[in-house]
């Protein structure tokens, strides 16, 4: 490329006025795999569709659910977001551990190079971004305003908004699959390979819109969540009262709101290379791809431990009940974890140690990782403390829980080897370190997710969920990771680089064949996952937990009916000591009857989805380049947001009789269960 | 359900009446600080701005330098706008808490005229540098230049708007509870974008022009 070319900027000479670089040729019918998906998920779109015209459920649907500003629903339907991405991420998981078998076997396999590319990129993409980011928040949303005492979050609407923001992201990168294509660039689209000059094509353009939009949704609920911790907790939770997985909420929603901004300005100033032709990461006059790995990273880390903290918190919850204990050492876990988010933050480098920033500042972020082992450790020993002598009950959660305990540890060694620069060196981009951050992140974050699925489902539906089926999953996950994983970290030190699709040597061919038997173990996992939500559902009456307090729950959220009414509690708590509900219960609290009073609740509303619709279609303009759609939806969004803040007209009063009939159904259930 | 009766001594457990608990001042607080942290995080998107700006300010690509470029006079006048923006939107807070209608809606109007004064010799320097081939594809220090400076531009276009919208609703509604918290969150969010104008003058303007 000449001087003058790179003065000037992208060519846009040629784009089409109306369709911008949208084209027959953009649909993927070249490719039989994209067919066949796109028959099966188009078949089983209208199958919905039909059958929720059938039984006349989309008013159902639209005024109970998709409008709803009640964080339990909101919550709910990030996790059923985070459950349907599950899925597709899990398939591209699968194809590729299918076909790097074939391919380390001699074979060619089933994907072309282009294809694997676009499968790795939307894997890390898709498990990161809409499956455990969903299911993180979603169970903040769901647990914390209950174990907290509150109503709802402090900005209701905003909540609502920023699910949809979510859930715009995921659409957008479901879109590529059968419109353009994804980015073949990997989960962090490193420049210069994502630059304009190395990917012309939509597909990281997808990455990067995809991913904004759905970062204004996390970013705005990050502080939605915080405000709500610091100023809606019952009277006498002072901070040092409050749930550990309150804690831990807070510690992460921190962390969203200090780091997602910088992915948003990290990602705007990729568009202006991709868009405007400026120089910040490319390799000419003057820009520097290595200024996009630090900020990506200075996002990243900390976003690892977004993930994790609230699962540490999960985990805490769960081992003191099921072992009938308070928490050992709430203080430390509570200094930990304060602890880990700061250390969080100055870890980053560690990524790239092979960038040459040279010894000194090598040594730094070597040493900054390690020290992160000593808080976790310290949690590793509470939560071990916390059974000691207590009495477990080995119901799904707690199996999970220590699943979890044994698993993560592993992954932390390995963490730590990977944190000396010299040993780095040598294993950086290697499957030794897909192993580690799988090892951390499914030991870890998963186990974590199904643990709190188990736990909190009968309080969300008011039945539990069927201890058998949750076992065989269990076990499944449990074995099937080691068996999908542990050959990676052998395959790592033998030398084989991540991201590969083809292999010249048959030496590895045992170790990707044993992997992929570990895929399909965990495969069977998944599915007896969700035969465990149909046995449980199908046998929700002899499931039922009619106490509220299945468990023998500690904290606030087993105080109230399950599933709670929306109004959470007739009267707000007052919280004595750290375990609240479990102070209530040995002090013998009565339960109020009388002398309820109207309460003070938020309106439901269209705007959030709405105006999430209106700006995913704009993204899609922004991705194929068909400017007049953007200009057209920019102007509505602005218009519509404008407008909705005419809307005075935002709360209401439940009134007191209302009140009343639902506690007084309650009062005549738990007198007939004792 | 644990069937003990409850003993003299137990504590109250639930806050039965609401009276001495207002719940729309409870909110009220709520939105400031939740406004505060916001602006917070826009602050991180100026502070990886201003951080690429100063790893990449200095790659000229054998093209312009800031002292070149910057008419440090012209930049001096619009600074002195947007410095005196916020002091009219002070004075705007001032009339509010008088209850003063008319006089809360003149200086809102003064401070939209001012943000617009700025806004205007914006667009004039970028015009200016653009036509002298001056363009952020020139060099990375240009890039950043541009998208740092624009980045404010287009928060403070983004106040004018929320500006006027707000100017309608207190014509439409006048000092209720709701137009004064909005009133202030815009106040912060104008003081806000004023503090990083001081930041990028001094620290691209100012050193630019020096160094």
């Amino acid at each position: 490329m000449s001087l003058a070319q790179t003065h000037q900027g992208p060519d846009y000479s040629h784009l089409d006025p109306i369709f911008g670089k949208l084209s027959w040729e953009s649909l993927p019918f070249h490719e039989p795999i994209l067919v066949v998906t796109f028959a099966a998920v188009a078949f089983g779109g209208l199958a919905v569709f039909a059958l929720l015209t059938y039984f006349k459920l989309w008013g159902y649907l639209w005024n109970e659910w998709l409008i709803s500003i009640d964080h339990k629903k909101i919550g709910i339907m990030y996790m059923v977001l985070g459950l349907i991405m599950f899925v597709r991420g899990f398939a591209d998981a699968l194809m590729m551990r299918g076909h790097q078998a074939l391919a380390a076997s001699g074979a060619e396999g089933f994907l072309p190079p282009h294809h694997y590319d676009q499968i790795f990129t939307a894997h890390g993409v898709i498990m990161i971004f809409f499956v455990a980011m969903p299911f993180v928040t979603g169970l903040m949303n769901f647990v914390m305003p209950l174990q907290i005492g509150a109503r709802d979050v402090a900005f209701p609407f905003l909540n609502n908004f920023s699910f949809w923001m979510t859930v715009s992201g995921a659409v957008l990168v479901m879109l590529s699959l059968f419109v353009g294509e994804f980015s073949t660039a990997g989960w962090l689209a490193y420049p210069p390979f994502s630059g304009l000059d190395a990917s012309p094509s939509v597909g990281v353009d997808y990455y990067i819109w995809a991913l904004q939009l759905a970062g204004i949704g996390t970013t705005l609920s990050g502080i939605n969540l915080i405000v709500t911790i610091v100023k809606m907790r019952a009277p006498g939770m002072n901070y040092m009262k409050m749930p550990v997985f309150t804690w831990t909420a807070l510690c992460t929603n921190i962390l969203i709101v200090v780091t997602f901004p910088i992915l948003t300005a990290t990602l705007a100033l990729l568009t202006m290379d991709r868009y405007v032709g400026t120089h910040f990461f490319t390799s000419e006059l003057g820009g520097s791809p290595m200024m996009y790995v630090n900020l990506i990273w200075i996002w990243g880390h900390p976003e690892v431990y977004i993930l994790i903290l609230p699962i540490f918190g999960v985990f805490s919850e769960v081992v003191a009940t099921f072992c009938g204990k308070r928490l050992f050492g709430y203080t430390s876990m509570v200094y930990a974890t304060a602890v880990i988010m700061i250390l969080s933050y100055l870890v980053w480098l560690h990524h790239f140690f092979t960038m040459g920033a040279g010894a000194d500042v090598n040594s730094f972020f070597g040493i900054t990782t390690m020290v992160i082992s000593i808080p976790t450790g310290a949690k590793l020993f509470n939560w071990l403390f916390t059974m000691y002598k207590g009495r477990i009950r080995y119901e799904p959660p707690m199996l999970w829980t220590v699943g979890f305990m044994l698993t993560f540890v592993i992954g932390g060694m390995t963490g730590v080897m990977l944190a000396v620069p010299p040993a780095d060196y040598v294993l950086h981009n290697s499957l030794f370190l897909i192993a580690h951050f799988h090892n951390v992140i499914i030991g870890g974050v998963v186990f974590g997710v199904f643990a709190a699925i188990g736990y909190w489902f009968p309080k969300a539906f008011g039945f539990k969920l069927d201890a058998f089926w949750g076992k065989v999953s269990f076990w499944c996950w449990f074995v099937g990771f080691y068996l999908a994983f542990m050959p990676l970290y052998v395959l790592g030190l033998m030398g084989v680089t991540r991201r590969l699709s083809q292999f010249e040597d048959a030496a590895y061919s045992a170790y990707f064949v044993a992997a992929l038997i570990g895929a399909v173990l965990i495969a069977a996992g998944i599915a007896a996952f969700f035969m465990q939500l149909y046995v449980s559902i199908k046998n929700r009456e002899q499931l039922k937990d009619t106490t509220g307090d299945p468990w023998g729950g500690r904290t606030l959220e087993w105080s109230t009916s399950s599933p709670p009414p929306y109004y959470n509690f007739a009267f707000t708590p007052r919280v004595h000591e750290v375990d609240a509900w479990w102070h209530m219960k040995k002090v013998g609290y009565k339960r109020p009857t009388d002398g309820y009073e109207p309460i003070h609740m938020p309106h439901y509303t269209s705007t959030g989805i709405i105006l999430a619709g209106i700006l995913t279609v704009m993204g899609f303009g922004l991705i194929w380049h068909i400017w007049w759609l953007v200009v057209a939806t920019f102007i509505v969004a602005i218009a519509y947001g404008i407008g909705h803040t005419f809307n005075y007209n935002r709360d209401y009063y439940v009134p007191a009789d209302e009140v009343a009939e639902i506690e007084g159904k309650r009062t005549a259930q738990l007198a007939q269960e004792s | 359900m644990s069937a003990t009766t409850p003993s003299a001594e137990a504590p109250e457990f639930f806050v039965r009446s609401t009276h001495d608990h207002d719940d729309g001042h409870h909110h009220e607080t709520g939105t400031m600080i939740g406004f505060w942290i916001y602006l917070m995080s826009d602050c991180l998107i100026f502070g990886s701005l201003f951080a690429v700006y100063a790893v990449l300010g200095n790659n000229y690509a054998a093209g312009p330098s800031p002292k070149d470029l910057f008419d440090i006079d012209m930049i001096l006048v619009s600074t002195f706008m947007l410095l005196f923006s916020s002091i009219t939107y002070g004075f705007a807070v001032l009339r509010m808490q008088m209850n003063d209608l008319k006089g809360t809606q003149l200086w809102l109007i003064i401070t939209g005229l001012f943000g617009l004064g700025f806004l205007y010799l914006e667009v004039l320097e970028f015009t200016h540098l653009w036509h002298e081939g001056a363009t952020p594809m020139a060099s990375a220090f240009l890039s950043s230049f541009y998208t740092l400076v624009g980045t404010h531009g287009l928060h403070v276009t983004g106040g004018v708007i929320w500006l006027i919208t707000l100017l309608i609703q207190l014509s439409l509604k006048g000092l209720t509870h709701e137009n004064q918290r909005r009133v202030m969150c815009l106040s912060m969010f104008w003081h806000f974008l004023d503090l990083i104008w001081i930041g990028v003058f001094s620290f691209v303007y100012l050193t630019g022009v020096l160094l």
